[in-house]
């Protein structure tokens, strides 16, 4: 299968590590892995802000690098959701759209319904607190959240649980939003960083060693504030813990 | 604590977060009403079904509602009911005060209804030299502080039993410093009774109007509404057009969806029917548009009509519940509130759309499945088209949109932007410039990005 990695433009260039764990990740299951190199961002930022009119370039410029694979993976549920529900209102009629849209995924959602992956090489001796990222939650349908009334399924999980060792925090606030939200994390300081340290709160309550999630906006966010209150916890995306890596130090 | 001035929400939000404690104290009484919510919604199997009929109910009801209305106009006078139309707040306003008028009438007691704090009734009656008393005890204790509800269910849910207690002492004489909640109600009772025995004319808001009876439906939990109508001989009725429901038999769906969304309740301890005056008595039914139409109009926003004012977006929201109800400077507060209102005035709560995170919780709560956060951050795109969007967060957008259509560029400019992040001593780094650092680490910049270390490897790997 003709896999196009999408690296999200923060994500190249403050976490290359990340992009590296879902290259080796996809690569070691099988797949024919390509980065296009012309890609940067899928527009997310100037969306979010109101500013269709300078994400519209962008989201042609990803119609154009990205239409002809196979599939597009991401190691980005917010991302995604970007490309698959939100670009509608700025590239509605482009055919090559519709199809582009049943063809990107997530990482987790690529490896637990397209590959099928139903188990995982390697040791991960650790508390792992799982953050379920918000868009990868309610938009792209990751795992059932706590407000629907629906069978219970969580994706992110089933694969952490294939890999010996991982043992999974149980969180008082299964699925509250961490208080990144973009450029709400900047405007809105204030409440982001009570949301940021509540999550936090609860992680530490749970034992939480390994913070983990699918989104590494999320994670910088909590990072961020884990390193200034010093907190004993260490943050991998994971996509890190599932290529095997090392925790870093 | 009076209620905010300025209009800016992250302002108004910082100075709530001051107040770690406190921000901590509201956070959590939401959140044990959501759970609450979620074991009531999870023990019924049919749950999300009752959600998709409520939602095509409303959907349907609005797509005909001119039709509806008539219906309900024509059943409602046909049991004695006087019904009237007012196209906005004054409208509604001056309809009221006229009845007022006629029955000479002085004091009013008025059960809690959104609408007329939408149409900011209390002022305009108050300046027309009428005591409005507000009997749900929530509203009674914000009137006591001349406050708005920082919430539409629970208009007093950031307020302590010491603040009230202080309030009580204050108003209604209660003993300094007791916070005992059976004292606090009782005292509140006594108070309010002589209100309800002296009142002229009782009004109320509506949960539901059923246009094939032309009756209305009125939910509470104090029975402060059924009081207020049945001592005085006129009963004003204040309605939204949307409130409009085709039948009575879609009622018990709705009423099964609204107690369990907004309070974990089975159904609302009170849910009074009232089909035409009783005897003797007389029975006005306002029906208020002020801007409703305008969004039946709208493909983008219609879907927020459907709200049946259950406030269980609130109580979901993270922002809400970590910023309080009176930070969005507005009657209705919370997600369902950030759409309304810059609908109305996208000038004055232009800050609202972006107190959000995008999260979604509102979406996946509201039992009539409003895309809440879908319908927020078109809002937002709204803002900006109306130019309302500062050019300090249009500018960078327009300026990385560019680089970022320029790959080469975009990558040096990550290498030298990297290096600054990296070499630069920690005061160019951290300071008033950048909101990131005042409470969070930045990351740490590596040496390469992942494109580089792709192109390594790819040299690397490739077959010589
Ligand atoms: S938008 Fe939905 S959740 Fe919010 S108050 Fe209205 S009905 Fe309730």
């Amino acid at each position: 299968m003709r896999v196009a990695l999408f690296v999200p433009c923060y994500v190249d260039q403050l976490y290359p590590r990340v992009g590296m764990a879902t290259l080796d990740l996809l690569e070691r299951l099988g797949c024919d892995v390509d980065f296009p190199a012309a890609q940067t961002c899928c527009g997310q930022p100037m969306l979010n802000s109101g500013c269709d009119t300078d994400a519209a370039p962008l989201a042609e410029r990803f119609l154009e690098i990205f239409a002809d694979y196979d599939a597009i993976v991401a190691p980005s549920g917010s991302c995604v959701s970007m490309v698959k529900n939100h670009y509608e209102h700025i590239v509605h009629g482009d055919p090559r759209y519709e199809k582009l849209r049943t063809k990107i995924f997530e990482l987790c959602e690529f490896l637990v319904d397209v590959l099928k992956v139903d188990s995982l090489p390697g040791n991960f001796p650790y508390v792992v607190g799982l953050h379920s990222s918000c868009h990868g939650l309610r938009e792209l349908r990751l795992a059932s959240d706590s407000e629907r009334n629906t069978c219970e399924f969580n994706k992110p999980q089933q694969l952490l649980q294939m890999i010996e060792g991982v043992q999974l925090a149980e969180l008082k606030r299964q699925d509250e939003c961490c208080g990144f939200g973009g450029t709400f994390a900047v405007a809105e300081e204030a409440v982001s960083c009570t949301m940021g340290r509540d999550r936090i709160a609860d992680h530490l309550q749970a034992g939480t060693q390994v913070l983990t999630a699918g989104d590494m906006s999320c994670l910088m966010h909590l990072a961020g504030l884990i390193q200034r209150d010093k907190h004993p916890i260490r943050v991998m995306h994971i996509a890190e813990i599932l290529a095997g890596y090392e925790v870093p130090q | 604590m009076s209620s905010t001035t300025s209009f800016d929400h992250p302002t108004n939000a910082k100075k709530f977060n001051q107040d770690q404690a406190r921000t901590h104290w509201h956070d959590s009484a939401l959140w044990f009403i959501r759970e609450k919510r979620d074991r009531m919604a999870k023990s019924l199997p049919e749950w999300e079904t009752l959600r998709e009929c409520a939602s095509q109910i409303k959907a349907h009801t609005i797509s005909k509602l001119a039709d509806y209305l008539e219906e309900f106009e024509k059943n409602a006078k046909a049991r004695g009911a006087t019904v009237h139309w007012a196209k906005d707040a004054d409208e509604h306003n001056r309809i009221v005060l006229e009845i007022l008028r006629k029955h000479e009438a002085e004091r009013i007691v008025k059960s809690k209804s959104m609408l007329t704090e939408e149409c900011h009734l209390n002022p305009f009656l108050e300046q027309n030299g009428i005591e409005v008393v507000d009997t749900d005890l929530g509203e009674r204790i914000v009137q006591l502080r001349q406050e708005g509800p920082s919430h539409i269910v629970m208009p007093a849910i950031h307020l302590k039993k010491e603040d009230v207690s202080d309030t009580f002492h204050e108003h209604l004489h209660t003993e300094a410093g007791n916070c005992n909640p059976d004292y606090l109600t009782e005292s509140a009772r006594q108070h309010l009774r002589n209100k309800f025995m002296q009142a002229d004319v009782g009004i109320t808001g509506v949960n539901f109007a059923l246009a094939d009876t032309g009756g209305i439906v009125v939910c509470t939990n104090e029975g402060n509404a059924d009081l207020g109508v049945s001592l005085p001989n006129v009963h004003i009725a204040c309605m939204g057009i949307e409130k409009l429901i085709p039948s009575v038999d879609h009622l018990s769906i709705f009423l099964r969806l609204l107690a369990r969304s907004a309070t974990g309740q089975p159904i609302t301890t009170y849910s009074s029917h009232f089909h035409g005056p009783r005897e003797g008595g007389e029975l006005h039914i306002i029906l208020v548009d002020n801007g409703r139409s305008n969004l039946m109009n709208s493909d983008d926003y219609r879907n927020s009509l459907k709200c049946i004012r259950c406030g269980a977006c609130m109580n979901t929201c993270p922002v809400y519940r970590r910023s309080g109800g009176h930070s969005y400077a507005a009657t209705v507060p919370g997600p369902i509130g950030s759409i309304l209102n810059p609908l109305r005035d996208a000038k004055h709560h232009k800050s609202l759309p972006f107190a959000c995170t995008l999260c979604g919780s509102c979406s996946d709560v509201c039992p009539v499945q409003i895309n809440l956060h879908e319908q927020l951050l078109t809002l937002r795109t709204e803002v900006k088209n109306q130019n309302q969007l500062p050019i300090s967060k249009t500018m960078p957008m327009r300026i990385t949109s560019w680089v970022f259509q320029r790959p080469k560029l975009y990558a040096w400019l990550g290498s030298v932007g990297k290096f600054f992040l990296r070499n630069l001593p920690r005061f160019m780094i951290y300071n008033a410039l950048n909101p990131w650092g005042k409470n969070r680490e930045m990351p740490e910049a590596p040496a390469e990005s992942f494109r580089q270390q792709y192109a390594k490897r790819a040299k690397k790997n490739k077959p010589q």
